[in-house]
């Protein structure tokens, strides 16, 4: 039952595996549903789904195999709590008790339906609204002929319609970041080992073990070091006016490479649209405090980790002619492609994160460059998904 | 059938439909129920909450950074028979003496069903939710150093909460159900502030909710304030005497909301008046290091 869900959700990139559709079934059987649709679709949601990030997919996915599926007008919880706030019980003259035998259960149903979906608010006494001690055929403690008494258990908004709300957009993982996020994705960046310097402040258990045999039983502890990560990362920037717009993003990936302190060193450098042979110490791009590009090969080896942020965008002279740079002072005899081409040949993991969305690179003025440089490093958009991605990549050699 | 166990949420906690569902679901397919939101949104509150509402006892399991999923299950001191044997104190030979259960193994030997609450799992190394899966799956555990098995007697409904710090692996996540609580809206927010403050003025709560929402919709906020710095908020702004009148415009004690210089900077230049006064000086190494 229900295999369409299934496959749509799987379409969705919602990965949900046998394991987790056999416990939704065993939770139908259990009749955890409760016979609604909308039942239905927040068991199958916190059964199927095991992240925010995918509530959206789900909802979409869910739109796809229940669209148009017409379910019976729903009581919702507002109109039992109307109920609540009764009028004593309406009095009749008995005379006026007189049967109207001129009704259907479909057409009162259908009545019910439109009043559910006219009414807003709360209704006691009267002939027409639901509320109590009134006339109106539906609701309680009042009296008309052919009433609809409403109670029982409560149910939700149509689940098509919770559905349809998309209320979780927002946490789509191709959205762009918080801090906090990148902080998180950067975490994962993490190669634990011994080897690191640091205090001896763990204990040894089979160390210990071992030489207190060797003392013929009397205690000796020997302590050892903690894993520690081994991750040495460079961050370099692109400074120049074109980024300027993603100036923020930037900011925010920064702040929180900054913050982490789990990496064994951490670097920024800064550079204008493309590297040439200097590249600067501080995002003002100004030669007085700069390091030449062969000096910075040198002082950091090849494990350290590159990322280089930047938006790709250049005149394709920068790139590819000699004394092609944009800058006044900059006296680059090789094209910037040469130096790039050196960076990615020096650090055994690298990779380029580009503020400009994937969905645009074909198109933006600077494609021609970023299909360029993208053959170089592994280029990724700065989206979290963007980021985890890059961080895999950057856990592996190339 | 256990499955008739109804959790319907308590009156000192306002639970949504869905969430109320999600831990029903929970309980009666025997799953652990993962709970993930904002920081605020009272997620460790839940369990309390369970736990009251059901009438079973609470075993809380607070994870750190060193946690590991051993703790959990039982320690065996191995250091003090090691000093005992040494000295010649206490029965050496009876290890059952020196084993510890931890707070997993604790609600397996409860007499009676418990709610059991792991919170925040993503403090502990990345490994430690599939350290778990087997004993969360067969809600059993095997202790060597006796040759015990330590089966539940019932098996405890099992609440984890996470902040989102890492993520968990798949093979754990597979066995979970899962909730995410969103950011109650406004009219969920009165309701909370109502069960924390019954007695506040309902002008200033409707304002002071009304400003609050305001400001978690400023872009580009580094830090929102989130449901405890309301209350808070709230409780000052009562006990300051503030015309409700003013607190929409005026935005008073607005540290108590915010704690991020960028953050105050920008409500101030978004509202000046007292809010400016307060914020104190502009802080200018906004973007870059140093």
């Amino acid at each position: 039952m229900f295999t369409g869900l299934f496959y749509a959700l799987r379409r969705e990139g919602v990965n949900v595996t046998i394991t987790e559709w056999l416990a939704l079934m065993e939770a139908l059987r259990l009749g955890l549903a409760e016979n609604s649709l909308t039942g239905f679709y927040y068991l199958a949601r916190s059964v199927l789904v095991k992240s925010e990030t995918r509530y959206d997919a789900f909802d979409r996915a869910f739109l796809r195999c229940f669209e148009g599926i017409e379910t019976p007008p729903e009581i919702t919880e507002q109109v039992l709590e109307w109920l609540e706030h009764a009028l004593p019980p309406l009095k009749m003259d008995p005379g006026a008790k007189s049967p109207d035998l001129n009704w259907s259960l479909e057409e009162l149903k259908k009545k019910l339906a439109e009043r559910l979906a006219k009414q807003t608010g709360e209704h006691h006494g009267g002939s027409q609204w639901i509320g109590t001690g009134g006339t109106s055929p539906f609701g309680h403690s009042g009296y008309h002929p052919a009433g609809v008494r409403i109670g029982g258990e409560p149910v939700n908004r149509s689940a098509v319609k919770v559905a349809a709300q998309r209320a979780y957009r927002d946490f789509r993982t191709d959205e762009t970041l918080h801090t906090r996020q990148f902080e998180l994705a950067l975490r994962k960046l993490r190669l634990l080992s011994t080897a690191v310097e640091g205090e001896r402040d763990v204990l040894d258990l089979e160390a210990t073990v071992e030489a207190t045999g060797r003392n013929a039983g009397r205690l000796e502890l020997v302590w050892t070091r903690g894993r520690k990560n081994n991750i040495k990362l460079i961050i370099l920037m692109d400074s120049g006016g074109s980024m300027n717009p993603y100036q923020r993003l930037c900011s925010r990936l920064f702040n929180a490479a900054n913050k982490s302190t789990h990496f064994r060193d951490l670097q920024f450098f800064y550079f204008h649209n493309c590297v040439y042979e200097v590249i600067f110490n501080d995002p003002f791009c100004l030669r007085r405090n700069s390091t030449g590009t062969y000096d910075f090969l040198r002082r950091f080896g090849p494990d350290y980790r590159l990322i280089i942020v930047g938006d790709a965008s250049m005149g394709a002279g920068e790139l590819l002619m000699p004394y092609g740079a944009l800058d006044w002072g900059a006296e680059n005899e090789e094209p910037g492609l040469v130096w790039l081409k050196r960076l990615a040949g020096h650090f055994e993991h690298s990779v380029w994160l580009n503020p400009i969305p994937k969905a645009h690179w074909g198109v933006v003025e600077g494609a021609r460059t970023i299909g360029l440089i993208g053959e170089i490093f592994p280029m990724f958009e700065l989206t979290l998904d963007g980021l985890n991605e890059a961080i895999k990549k950057l856990m592996v050699k190339k | 059938m256990e499955h008739t166990i109804h959790y319907r949420g308590s009156a000192k906690y306002i639970a949504s439909q869905e969430l109320i569902s999600a831990v029903n679901v929970a309980a009666a397919l025997n799953r652990p129920l993962l709970i993930k939101g904002e920081p605020g949104t009272g997620k460790t509150m839940l369990a309390q909450s369970i736990s009251e509402n059901l009438q079973m006892k609470l075993i809380i399991w607070n994870i750190k950074s060193t946690t590991k999923a051993q703790d959990g299950l039982y320690v065996y001191d191995t250091v003090q028979r090691l000093y005992d044997s040494q000295f010649g104190e206490g029965d050496v030979r009876d290890i059952k003496q020196y084993i510890k259960l931890g707070k997993l193994g604790e609600a397996f030997v409860a007499e009676e069903r418990v709610v059991l609450l792991i919170d925040e799992i993503d403090k502990a190394d990345i490994e430690f939710p599939n350290d778990l899966l087997w004993e969360l799956d067969q809600m059993s555990f095997y202790i060597p150093e006796t040759g015990e098995t330590i089966t539940a007697r019932h098996r405890p409904i099992v609440v984890i909460t996470s902040n989102a710090e890492k993520e968990l692996p798949d093979a754990f996540l597979r066995r979970c159900i899962f909730h995410y609580i969103a950011f109650p809206d406004e009219d969920m927010m009165k309701e909370i502030v109502k069960v924390h403050y019954p007695d506040l003025d309902k002008e200033l709560v409707n304002s002071a909710v009304k400003a609050f929402y305001n400001i978690r919709s400023l872009p580009g906020l580094q830090k929102k304030p989130s449901t405890s710095e309301l209350l808070d908020w709230v409780q000052a702004l009562a006990i300051g005497g503030v015309d409700p009148e003013l607190i929409e415009n005026e935005l008073p004690l607005p540290g108590v909301l915010l704690k991020k210089d960028n953050d105050m900077a920008m409500l101030q230049r978004r509202y000046g008046g007292e809010a400016t006064a307060r914020a104190g000086g502009r802080n200018l190494t906004r973007y870059w290091r140093g």
